[in-house]
């Protein structure tokens, strides 16, 4: 860790380092069939110069093969048999790229309705979502799934990428239009105007009218678009702010794994690692841990291998007490002011992500940060109908790809924080005990509809209260 | 992997006490990553070559769990066809850290008469029976592998947590979702699971990690004088493996190490890199991929990978 107890000083040892001193974003591509995704991702890998000779070349030479005369630049991004054979995207893969003012991580997500869940996927570690839309169609069914999903899951910025606009002959009138109807649909999820750790997102959705196979705005500005004034795609991803002010969250540290040495050097020593989950820790801080409720204050902090003051999220630390409590993976740490509530009745926004269904009765493993507990599936009240947000009630069950409403009752108090306050601290794994398979992604607290609408309330009445993505 | 030039960062990130460069963010995702394992999992294992990304995963791992030792063993599936001056650092890392190491031998499953040699020479696909006996074997419940998703496509395919069957084979259509930071380790018994701590990096970040930490190498990533021979558009070392053959001549040479990994399928690029910092701007600026530049096992088919981590590859 190049950090130290001074914050932001991100430099390494010698001047070359320097280069790597930039920041990370992490973001998703989501888009229907044929709307041209593969093709943006292949433009924009292509257009920042991360596609190499040898790649390209790999590319001209199966597009030869299949008697095709350009380069299919979705070579570039399918990588598996299957796909290739189908020319369709089945699993979310994960792409990278530099400029040099950001490094990025691409989940590159399919499209096809019976993947949702890799969307999710894509969506869960994602600051930012790019949606795309043919300018022909407008907005559709599977636009406003994409749109809710990112909603769903709290990711910070959306970018309305509306492309083919080749196709209609660059018209802005067509571009408004959508922009339009996507920007109403995101307010009916309850999204603009939120935040982001500390920091108020004035907008969560920038619109962009781009053509992926001629190059308009995805990495140069279009000359056949001298209507529009905004940012190209590349030049919003490389200035969206993606940091955090996580001195606004109260503290989590989920222990991973209890460090003790034994040796004749360190013969005491008692060490809890994780990673911080949200907040600050400092030295000399009362914290108490969960479930136990025993208190203790921090003596020490060590960020891999240095002794510092303070440490954030998202660092991986090791912490020292100054009491030797039992302690142990699982538990939770966090300051003694502002430590969770413990909970066996738990209710949350789940999406099912595996072929098997999830039904009333059923008995999994919940795994939320290091704990993983028993618990049952008591009930399932609604299940969401995407497209207009509708709750369709009692459905029993989901099946794949649904979303919907569950209560569980675990074997052990957890300690949940809500989703809307903590992506990290609110969201768990439903598990089948039988063989290992992951069933369900949930999120903590109310649906998004309900949360948006009490956020509305509390952010009037209380501008301080932040909310964590 | 494209063009990085002197770079300030970006002035938003930077005005924020709170801003992680992208080297601290990666490293505290690996080192959670493998703490998660230590947590989860009875027999762990890292794969270790001696090659660069298996010894920042180790870097990583020593960080992870200090001041306590790593709890892990590692395990060497040698090809038979290793440089000397990688086996050498093998063995001593492992002395200077108290680590114990596992060596799966191709050649011994040769000579026995369970493996046979290609036409080709090539050992590196023959690693995978070795690697999947060893881990029965060793009853490794998780197998730590520095596979980069940036390497190759169907690299890029692959989960942190990849959950092999009990032929250690790899299905990309089963994959489990992964989401958020909650990697799913449950598995069978015969089942075990692969983890990939250096999925985001690149070769890049795994580069300027090397010079931030100043972890030492094998001296063939650094650009020296060596005999040489051309074969397939690389260059390649001689060796009782199979090379220089008739009409193949060798050369004094420049050059180094991009990948090391068996003689008979890695090759040399031309250099003059002999200095951490050369090497980063060399590869900066570089227009080929690392794979592309010094493998040739990835182009006998546009599916090569794929098919071999279905077999159990990593």
């Amino acid at each position: 860790m190049s950090t130290n107890t001074t914050a932001g000083t991100s430099t390494g040892a010698a001047g070359i380092i320097e280069a790597g001193a930039t920041s990370l974003l992490r973001f998703a591509t989501a888009g229907s069939v044929d709307d041209g995704k593969s093709t943006l991702v292949g433009r924009l890998l292509h257009d920042s110069k991360s596609v190499l000779t040898d790649q390209l070349e790999a590319v001209e030479r199966a597009s030869l093969g299949r008697g095709q005369e350009t380069p299919d630049l979705a070579l570039l991004t399918d990588g598996l048999r299957a796909e290739r054979e189908q020319g369709i995207t089945i699993d979310v893969a994960y792409r990278y790229f530099a400029t040099p003012r950001r490094r990025f991580i691409l989940a590159d997500t399919p499209g096809h309705v019976q993947y949702t869940r890799n969307m999710v996927t894509g969506a869960s570690t994602a600051e930012l979502a790019v949606v795309l839309v043919d300018a022909r169609n407008g907005v559709v069914e599977q636009t406003r799934r994409h749109a809710a999903v990112a909603a769903l899951l709290r990711v910070p910025h959306v970018v309305l990428a509306v492309n083919k606009m080749d196709l209609v002959d660059y018209a802005e009138p067509v571009f408004a239009a959508i922009a339009e109807e996507f920007t109403t649909y995101a307010a009916s999820l309850g999204v603009p105007g939120w935040r982001s750790g500390g920091n108020l997102q004035d907008k969560w959705c920038t619109a962009i009218p781009i053509s992926a196979l001629a190059g308009d705005n995805v990495v140069s500005p279009s000359a056949n678009m001298d209507w529009y004034g905004g940012p190209t795609v590349l030049e919003h991803l490389e200035t969206v702010p993606v940091v955090d002010d996580p001195s606004q969250d109260p503290a989590r540290f989920p222990v991973q794994y209890v460090i003790r040495p034994q040796t004749a050097e360190h013969p005491d020593y008692r060490g809890y690692a994780g990673q911080i989950a949200s907040g600050v820790l400092r030295v000399g801080d009362a914290v108490t841990a969960l479930p136990s409720g025993r208190t203790s204050t921090i003596e020490a902090i060590d960020a891999l291998g240095q002794a510092v003051d303070a440490a954030w999220a998202p660092q991986s630390v090791t912490v020292r007490l100054t009491d030797d409590l039992d302690i142990s993976r699982g538990d939770l740490i966090a300051p003694t002011a502002t430590a969770p509530d413990l909970s066996q009745d738990i209710e949350a926004t789940v999406c099912h992500v595996a072929d098997r269904p999830l039904t009333v009765g059923q008995r999994v493993l919940l795994k939320h940060t290091t704990r993983t507990v028993k618990a049952l599936v008591k009930d399932i009240p609604s299940r969401l109908t995407l497209d207009d947000l509708s709750p369709h009630p009692a459905p029993g069950e989901l099946a794949a790809n649904d979303i919907g409403r569950v209560t569980l009752r675990t074997a052990e108090p957890l300690a949940l924080d809500a989703y809307a306050d903590s992506r990290r601290t609110g969201s768990f794994l439903l598990i089948d005990p039988a063989d290992g398979t992951t069933l369900t992604a949930g999120m903590a607290g109310n649906a998004f509809a309900e949360a948006a609408a009490e956020a509305a309330v509390a952010d009037g009445a209380d501008d301080d209260e932040g909310w964590d993505f | 992997m494209t063009t990085v030039t002197a770079v300030t960062g970006n002035a938003e990130d930077a005005d924020n006490p709170y801003a992680l460069s992208h080297l601290d963010a990666l490293e505290s995702e690996a080192v959670h990553i493998f703490r998660e394992v230590a947590g989860e999992f009875e027999r762990p294992v890292i794969l270790f070559s001696g090659g660069k990304d298996s010894i920042v995963m180790l870097h990583l791992a020593l960080k992870a769990f200090a001041p306590a030792a790593v709890p892990f063993s590692l395990l060497h599936v040698d090809t038979g066809h290793n440089f000397p001056e990688v086996l050498d650092y093998r063995d001593r890392t492992v002395e200077r850290h108290g680590l114990r190491l596992h060596v799966a031998s191709v050649q011994d499953f040769i000579d026995r008469g369970e493996l046979r040699e290609r036409p080709d020479g090539t050992r590196n696909p023959l690693q995978t029976v070795p690697l999947l006996d060893a881990i029965d074997k060793g009853r490794f419940d998780a197998v730590f592998g520095g596979g980069r998703r940036d390497e190759e496509k169907a690299r890029a395919k692959e989960r942190v947590f990849s959950l092999r069957d009990e032929f250690g084979g790899w299905d990309p259509r089963r994959q489990r979702p992964e989401l958020w930071q909650l990697y799913n380790g449950k598995h069978s018994p015969g089942e075990h699971v692969r983890v990939f701590p250096l999925s985001n990096w690149t070769e890049l970040d795994v580069w300027q990690y090397i010079a931030r930490e100043k972890i030492e190498l094998p001296a063939i990533y650094y650009a020296h004088e060596r005999e040489v021979f051309a074969r397939s558009g690389m260059w390649l070392s001689p060796g009782e493996w199979g090379g220089p053959k008739d009409g193949e001549s060798l050369e004094r040479r420049q050059v180094r190490y991009r990948t090391v990994g068996d003689m008979s399928c890695t090759g040399a690029v031309d250099s003059d890199a002999d200095t951490i910092e050369a090497v980063i701007a060399e590869i900066a600026a570089s227009r080929l991929t690392e794979r592309g530049a010094t493998r040739a096992d990835d182009k006998m088919s546009e599916a090569a990978m794929e098919d071999r981590k279905r077999e159990g590859y990593f």
